[in-house]
């Protein structure tokens, strides 16, 4: 089952390479990689927790290297989330005018890159299945990006090919780390060995701060973070929902799954580190965040210091607060993509989304208006939407670790952040007033709302998220088990 | 199923073809010579599936022999066969830039030797990946370069060709006195040419009273001056500056050839070299030392320089010195066992065999592009996505694996390379790694920008000969299947990781 949720894209963006009907089986790819993970959710069986759908196929017996896929609630959580995002951005992908196929094979390679990298239980394939997203990456924003797109896209590249190397790096150490007879890539064993604390408290520190420093470039973790907004203010819509919903969410996935589980010594020796930057995610950032002038640059900048929240409740490192985290990635990949993809449609009328060219746009777009109200009521963390009730984990988490600090450096670090949602309310709700209030401007006539057809994806997202912020047990109850195996006893 | 072939028949085979060629094309009455070309990758094939039957080293004393024939050697023995093979079915695609540049009457006069010269190339190659003895290294040696001499500067009315021959004349030559030099050192030291012979000796000669114990400095001098000269051999810094001008201004086919074969069988010799010395205490750490400084440098100066350039040949040379680099770190980062040996050896041999297909691919693309467009900076690959998806997708692919994405055999290659130095605890060089793995991205993606984000100058679709598109779609599905099965190379490598070592050597390591 997992396979299919792979190469159903992967074989489908070598289909549109070689000259199927582009859009039609990019859709059909992506509607059944969402019927398939919701498939896969509900036949997941959660009263025995733990790795399930497990197929494993040896490539390097000799390294205990295979190509093992199995799946627990966490990684469902994240396929899911990865199949609902690409869906709607295949979805409301506009017309495009140069080389349709190459731009839809690109979005199918990422999709299947991060559902490759949610399902792996090998190191190799996990790391190795994200890479495969770098490289269309590049190209969709080279090629059918909009402003700076060449710079854009270089920057992300080379800042995510460093990230990856320093990962790779970070990967070997920790392989070299465990004790000789042990050694593995299969993260499930490896899970395993955690629980046994098989690696030696001294030798914990290197290793977790490489991959600290691999996964956070990847994360766009402070002050790695300025390849992000300008990479997803140019990228084309469906590249940005993509990106910032789905692949960031990979260097998150791979702290809670690896780093933080396999290094507990380290991750606590580190702690400090981790939290003065996600304090810098979430205020430095989040004051830039303030000072944009431009919808695409909030959006992307607003990318950059969510992600501070996710750092805190993972360096909680208690079951309340990584749990949370888990939670906010699945809601934020949601929201940010509906943002994105609400901006998308914008774009169409005001190609800088420039503030000073929009306002008054309530009237003409009544559907735009509520949807992005609610969207960014999301992103703020308002109750009704998935991002609250795991926003509330993360802090309630983060307010007592699992481990004693320093004296009050967690509490601090909450309290900092906590200002992070008057913050976003200020920068959410002043692009909300700049663009869909205040009077309706003459040049501004011709500004409608999407048809129907491209509404459906927006409702999509906005729908998942407030039916898991109403009834967060089904997900929190989902993940819970599998962080809780993660979690050292 | 024939009997085992024993293993030199395959040298003599190849020797013998090089010789029928050249013979044969004088008596040639026909214009077009590239029927010697097809006649070679036949006959090389059939050498090529040979080698999987040999009788490897099976009763030879290696301390009294030239030559050995462990699964190292044929493993290159199959890489110089196969980069031959490709470098053949390139020089086919490139006889029409070749012949306007040969002063001639008729078409195809004087284009014999361009076809024939490869297989004795292939030969010395051949040699070179057995020799256990400097004698056999320093002949077989020559044989390759001297025949490069000639195939460098075969372009008689082109300045930048003859400019090339005359630099690595020079230069080659020059680095040849260094390798005789230090190989008398060596011998004047030990009384012995036989490596095996050598590492038996050496720990006597280091002990209380041995001629060595007060002083190491003699052998360390012959010693760095035969890593000199293979420093010129694989295009590693600082004995580098050969490498851009002489890449440029050689025919295409022979750039290739220089690129791969020419530092596949200079790493092996390297491997080789070495062996005796790393087990011992007072020398191998600095011998090893040496060989950091160059990795690290090669490192440095072959990305970085790489950046600016605009000529795709050039830009190549600049990454080919980066990846001697690469490959001198998992060199360098042999530990005095034999597991760590054995290591080092795979990750090498893995990373050759990667590169081999890469850069092969690279090549061949470039030679079908320079065809049509006249020129090889990377402007002339622009849009080459629109005029022909295909070419543009297997330069995509070897960019990508040169760069070192996974799911190419680019990407094990540079995995096993720093594992090796994670392992070892080179965290310099792993630190220089890092800065030019991501300066490789920018210079290996310029190309891949410039064929899929540009437009083309010049619409007209790109011809593709039969036998150089299935040689490029054979290249492709090689970089992608060991990229994801790498067990099948591997396997291949691991059956016999010791044999090749010396004995003496594994005596002394324990």
């Amino acid at each position: 089952m997992l396979n299919l949720i792979i190469f159903i894209p992967l074989l489908a963006a070598f289909a549109v390479l070689l000259g199927a009907p582009a859009r039609k089986s990019a859709l059909a790819a992506a509607a059944a990689g969402l019927v398939i993970s919701l498939f896969a959710l509900f036949s997941y069986d959660a009263s025995k927790a733990g790795f399930q759908f497990a197929s494993s196929t040896p490539v390097v017996p000799e390294w205990d290297l295979k190509f093992l896929l199995a799946a627990d609630g966490l990684s469902l959580v994240m396929l899911l989330l990865t199949n609902l995002v690409t869906l709607a951005a295949v979805w409301i992908t506009p017309l495009v005018e140069k080389r349709e196929n190459i731009f839809y094979a690109c979005l199918l390679f990422i999709t299947a890159g991060a559902a490759g990298a949610f399902a792996s239980q090998d190191l190799f394939f996990f790391y190795a299945f994200h890479e495969l997203a770098l490289i269309p990456t590049f190209l969709l924003i080279g090629l059918w990006g909009s402003g700076q797109r060449h710079a854009a896209a270089w920057k992300i590249t080379i800042y995510l090919a460093l990230g990856s190397f320093i990962l790779l790096i970070g990967l070997v150490d920790l392989y070299n780390a465990l004790p000789a007879g042990v050694r593995t890539f299969d993260m499930i064993k490896l899970q395993q060995l955690a629980s046994a604390h098989v690696i030696p408290e001294a030798s914990q520190t290197r290793p977790y701060l490489l991959l600290l420093v691999g996964f956070g470039i990847l994360i766009s973790l402070f002050p790695f973070h300025s390849w992000a907004p300008t990479a997803y203010a140019s990228a084309p819509t469906p590249a940005a929902m993509l990106h910032a919903g789905v692949l960031k969410k990979f260097g998150l996935y791979g702290l809670i799954r690896l780093a933080v589980p396999l290094l507990p010594a380290g991750a606590q020796h580190w702690s400090w580190l981790l939290l003065t930057l996600l304090v810098g995610n979430v205020i430095y950032v989040g004051l830039a965040t303030i000072a944009q002038k431009k919808l695409d640059m909030t959006l992307g900048y607003s990318s950059v210091m969510h992600m501070g929240y996710i750092f805190l409740g993972i360096a909680a490192f208690n079951l309340v607060g990584v749990t949370g985290a888990a939670v906010l990635m699945f809601a934020h990949g949601l929201s940010i993509a509906a943002l994105f993809a609400m901006a998308g449609h914008l774009r169409k009328f005001s190609p800088s989304l420039a503030y000073e060219t929009m306002g008054g746009l309530g009237k003409p777009m009544p559907f735009l208006g509520a949807a992005f109200g609610m969207a960014a009521f999301a992103s703020i963390g308002l109750p009704g939407f998935a991002n609250f009730s795991s926003e509330i984990l993360v802090f309630f988490g983060a307010f007592k670790p699992a481990f004693t600090p320093e004296a009050g450096s967690y509490q601090l670090a909450t309290a900092f952040a906590l200002w992070g949602v008057v913050i976003s309310a200020v920068y959410m709700l002043r692009a909300y007033r700049a663009i869909f209030l205040g009077g309706v401007r003459k040049d501004s006539t011709d500004w409608v709302d999407p048809i129907f057809s491209l509404r459906l994806p927006v409702i999509l997202l906005l729908a998942t998220l407030m039916i898991t912020g109403f009834f967060p047990g089904g997900i929190v109850n989902l993940v819970k088990p599998s962080i809780e195996a993660l979690l050292p006893k | 199923m024939p009997a085992p072939l024993s293993p030199i028949t395959l040298e003599v085979i190849v020797l013998s073809l090089g010789i029928f060629l050249l013979l044969a094309e004088s008596f040639s009455r026909s214009e077009d010579k590239s029927w010697m070309a097809r006649l070679s990758i036949v006959v090389l094939g059939v050498v090529f599936a040979w080698s999987f039957h040999t009788s490897g080293n099976a009763g030879i004393d290696l301390s009294k022999a030239f030559y050995s024939a462990d699964e190292t050697a044929l493993f290159f023995k199959r890489l110089a066969l196969l980069t031959t093979m490709i470098v053949q079915v390139m020089a086919i695609e490139y006889g029409g830039v070749l012949a306007r540049f040969i002063p001639s009457s008729k078409t195809g006069a004087g284009t014999g030797e361009f076809y024939a010269l490869p297989v004795l190339t292939c030969a010395g190659l051949m040699f070179m990946a057995s020799a256990v003895d400097f004698l056999l290294i320093f002949v077989s040696l020559e044989l390759v370069t001297i025949s490069f001499y000639i195939l460098v500067a075969y372009m008689r009315k082109q300045s930048t060709s003859l400019e090339a021959g005359v630099k690595y004349l020079i230069l080659g030559a020059l680095s040849t006195g260094f390798l005789v030099y230090g190989i008398t050192w060596i011998f004047g030291l030990t009384g012995e040419t036989n490596l095996f012979r050598i590492a038996q000796v050496l720990p006597g000669m280091l002990a209380e009273g041995g001629r060595l114990h007060d002083s190491q400095t003699p052998l360390l001098f012959g010693i760095i001056l035969v890593l000199v000269s293979l420093g010129f051999k694989i295009a590693a810094a600082p004995f580098q500056i050969w490498v851009p001008d002489v890449y440029q201004g050689a025919p295409t086919p022979i750039t290739a050839f220089l690129s791969v074969g020419s530092k596949a069988a200079g790493f092996i010799v390297l491997i080789r070299v070495i062996q005796p010395f790393i087990g011992l205490p007072e020398i191998g750490p600095k011998v090893m030392g040496a060989l950091a400084v160059l990795a690290g440098l090669s490192l440095l100066y072959g990305n970085l320089a790489a950046m600016p350039q605009d000529n795709l040949k050039r830009m190549l040379a600049y990454s080919s010195i980066g990846h001697a680099g690469y490959l001198l770190v998992a060199v360098a980062s042999t530990g005095p066992s034999l597991s760590t040996l054995g290591q080092s050896n795979v990750a090498v041999s893995f990373y050759l065999a990667g590169y081999l297909l890469m850069t092969l691919l690279s090549f061949l693309v470039m030679t079908v592009v320079a065809n049509h467009s006249r020129g090889d900076d990377i402007i002339h690959f622009n849009g080459l996505a629109k005029r022909s998806p295909f070419l543009a997708f297997g330069m995509l692919i070897s960019m990508l694996s040169l760069a070192g994405i996974p799911f190419t055999a680019g990407f094990y290659g540079k995995f096993l390379v720093f594992a090796a130095a994670v392992r070892e605890h080179h965290f310099v060089l792993i630190g220089i790694g890092v800065v030019t793995v991501a300066a490789g991205f920018y210079y290996y993606l310029r190309v891949i920008s410039a064929m899929y984000w540009q437009e083309p100058t010049d619409e007209t679709p790109v011809t593709i000969r039969p036998l150089t598109r299935f040689t490029i779609g054979a290249l492709i599905l090689g970089i992608i299947f060991f990229g994801i099965f790498p067990a099948t190379i591997l396997e291949m490598l691991n059956s016999a990781p010791v044999q090749n070592t010396p004995i003496a050597l594994q005596t002394s390591l324990k």
